[in-house]
């Protein structure tokens, strides 16, 4: 039957990503995890095989839920923005956002969401203060393009693009404790800890960031 | 039957033998174990009708049970004992299928209320020796669930793998995740609701009073009178049979083609294929289906509010749930929309529940689920063989 095409669109085995990778170490084993803008499941799948974690995911798009679900992830078809607000304080252990939340509509909301949903969150975004961005849109006055933002302005699904220092500064807006902070370079090797946030903001193209929610009373949700 | 109305429907048997002696397994519950229902009232003694697929194993994990939507029955992958069709459900359930009576112990009964063996308004009441009619209690979708559980004891099966069902079936599986939580490890909701809309119970309420209207329904007691009000019921089955469709899907399918003929001829016959298509529908209908059943089983439906039994607040039916939950619908589905399923996802994702929800695009309507959709058979299958593996039922390459 169809079955080749789920494959094709589960995605045959192939490298993890870094940022997943990176994602596996932060993660316990064993523990609860939603992935907000799970694709096609590849990250779930990993956390599962290598840290046997009770996954669960929430995808906008049809086709790739029906994938993840076909492969046996339990995954729901929703949004970050409208879908979030129904789930318990603190169901999972970590409530994960790779590379999503650029396209949300509300990233502020979301991201309390996350923090208030997961005792942790890890969130991962292109980083727009990257240095090829910068000389790109200072030579060219155009907006780039590249492998992390390979969409035209007018077709990209992305609306709130971020630099690591905005992102740092919506963490601190939040009051959200930034546990790690991880760059990644265009090469996908990790850039060195100590260097201070300008540096990584200048060269890393993609960023991980472990966080925990703020001390709150027992709120009444 | 004269009058203005055509008569749609030429003749009909009487009460249908299968009422009295299914050609399926049935199990019979005497006088000493009644089934309480939700108005209060007793019933027994009460039979329920099954037919099973497949084999149960040692440790009795592999059992699913089919619950069937309002004018199905028990023959969810069998011939029909009357109209001589494969099984409703014949695409989705049997050998190698995603529901693959190979690995697992299919069930589905025939509801309680219903006219194909289980207990029904057609049934001889033992006290007066003659057919229920309206006499019959008003039953729920909670009623259907509890005499299924019944037959689950009866066959000694603590826990099912799967409870899985479409439309009224996806009704019964909620109320299976609800009252029965360690008894349900995985429930596949399809094309459902959690309550029953004001829109549904109006179209129930047509189909209803076009039984009620017709003389021949003799005020329900037709069994006694010798008539069947076969043309109330096939007008009632003509109003829901459009819910079933979609506006797409019926122009697809008919347009506005005309039947067996080239120009109109201003008259009222069926002129328009899509006539003649509804009026088949109706008359192939009460060959097989009592209309005292129709009238019970779609006020069930319309009882059915399972916000109002949690409290006005749904996620409070699913509290405590470790079931693993696959909802899902369709998107040209307007009898129960995606937005109701979403509710129910909803209201699980509000108990951190397991779920996966998945919403199949299809311009088939409410229908879609009993058809040939390769997306929705590749998501039940991927469920189920995931599920399989956690309840420790191998893999299906392992088992064959």
């Amino acid at each position: 039957m169809n079955a080749p095409d789920i494959g094709k669109i589960a995605g045959q085995p192939r490298a993890p990503r870094v940022d997943h990778l990176l994602i596996a170490e932060m993660v316990e084993a064993g523990s609860r995890v939603l992935d907000v803008g799970c694709g096609d499941g590849e990250l779930l799948q990993l956390l599962s095989e290598r840290k046997g974690v009770d996954g669960r995911g929430v995808e906008l798009q049809r086709e790739k839920v029906n994938a993840c679900v076909a492969r046996g992830l339990s995954v729901i078809q929703g949004d970050a923005d409208r879908d979030l607000d129904n789930y318990p304080d603190q169901a999972f252990d970590y409530a994960i956002l790779s590379l999503t939340i650029q396209a949300t509509r509300q990233p502020k909301t979301v991201l309390e969401n996350l923090l208030r949903i997961g005792r942790r969150a890890i969130v991962s975004f292109p980083n727009f203060g990257h240095w090829q961005v910068r000389t790109k849109l200072l030579f060219s006055g155009r907006m780039p393009i590249n492998d992390n933002l390979p969409d035209e302005w007018y077709l990209t699904p992305n609306a709130h693009l971020c630099t690591i220092r905005d992102f740092a500064d919506l963490c601190e807006l939040v009051h959200a404790d930034v546990e790690q902070a991880v760059a990644f370079n265009a090469y996908g090797a990790r850039l060195p800890i100590k260097w201070s946030l300008s540096m990584q903001n200048m060269f890393g193209e993609k960023a991980v960031f472990l966080l925990r929610g703020p001390k709150r009373p027992a709120a009444g949700r | 039957m004269t009058g203005a109305s055509p008569n749609l429907v030429a003749s009909v048997s009487r009460r249908h033998p299968e009422v009295d002696t299914p050609s399926s397994p049935v199990v019979h519950f005497d006088t000493g174990a009644p089934l309480h229902l939700a108005c209060q009232q007793d019933l027994a003694p009460f039979s329920i009708a099954y037919e099973t697929y497949g084999e149960l194993n040692a440790a009795k994990s592999n059992a699913i049970l089919i619950c069937h939507a309002l004018t199905a029955d028990q023959y969810v992958a069998s011939r029909h004992p009357i109209t001589g069709k494969p099984g409703w459900w014949d695409n989705m359930v049997g050998p190698g299928k995603p529901i693959d009576t190979n690995r697992f112990f299919v069930i589905c009964s025939n509801v309680v209320g219903g006219c194909m063996g289980s207990t029904g308004p057609a049934s001889i009441d033992p006290k007066t020796g003659a057919p229920y009619g309206l006499t019959f209690p008003v039953i729920t979708v909670g009623d259907m669930v509890e005499a299924q559980a019944r037959l689950i004891d009866y066959l000694g099966i603590d826990q099912l793998f799967a409870v899985i069902g479409g439309s009224m079936g996806g009704m019964q599986v909620l109320e299976w995740a609800s009252r029965y939580k360690d008894r349900v490890f995985a429930a596949v909701p399809i094309a459902t609701a959690a309550w029953h809309s004001s829109q549904n119970i109006a179209f129930h309420e047509v189909g209803r009073q076009a039984v009620m209207a017709d003389p021949e329904w003799s005020g329900g007691n037709y069994y006694a009178a010798g008539t069947v009000p076969k043309n109330g019921l096939a007008v009632a089955r003509m109003a829901a049979h459009i819910t079933y469709l979609s506006e797409e899907a019926l122009h697809r399918k008919f347009g506005r083609n005309l039947q067996d003929r080239s120009s109109l001829s201003f008259s009222f016959n069926a002129e328009f294929q899509v006539e003649s298509y509804l009026r088949h529908q109706g008359s192939t209908f009460v060959d097989r289906f009592d209309a005292n059943s129709y009238l019970y089983i779609t006020r069930a439906l319309d009882y059915f509010d399972m916000r109002e039994s949690a409290g006005g607040v749904l996620a409070n039916a699913f509290r405590g749930t470790k079931t693993r939950f696959c909802v899902v619908s369709f998107t040209s589905d307007w009898l129960y929309p995606t937005r109701e399923s979403r509710e129910i996802v909803q209201a699980l994702n509000a108990v951190a529940a397991n779920v996966s929800f998945v919403d199949i695009e299809s311009d088939k309507g409410h229908d879609a689920f009993l058809l040939e959709e390769p997306t929705f058979f590749a998501t039940v299958r991927g469920f189920l063989n995931a599920a399989a593996m956690k309840r420790g039922l191998g893999s299906p390459e392992a088992r064959k």
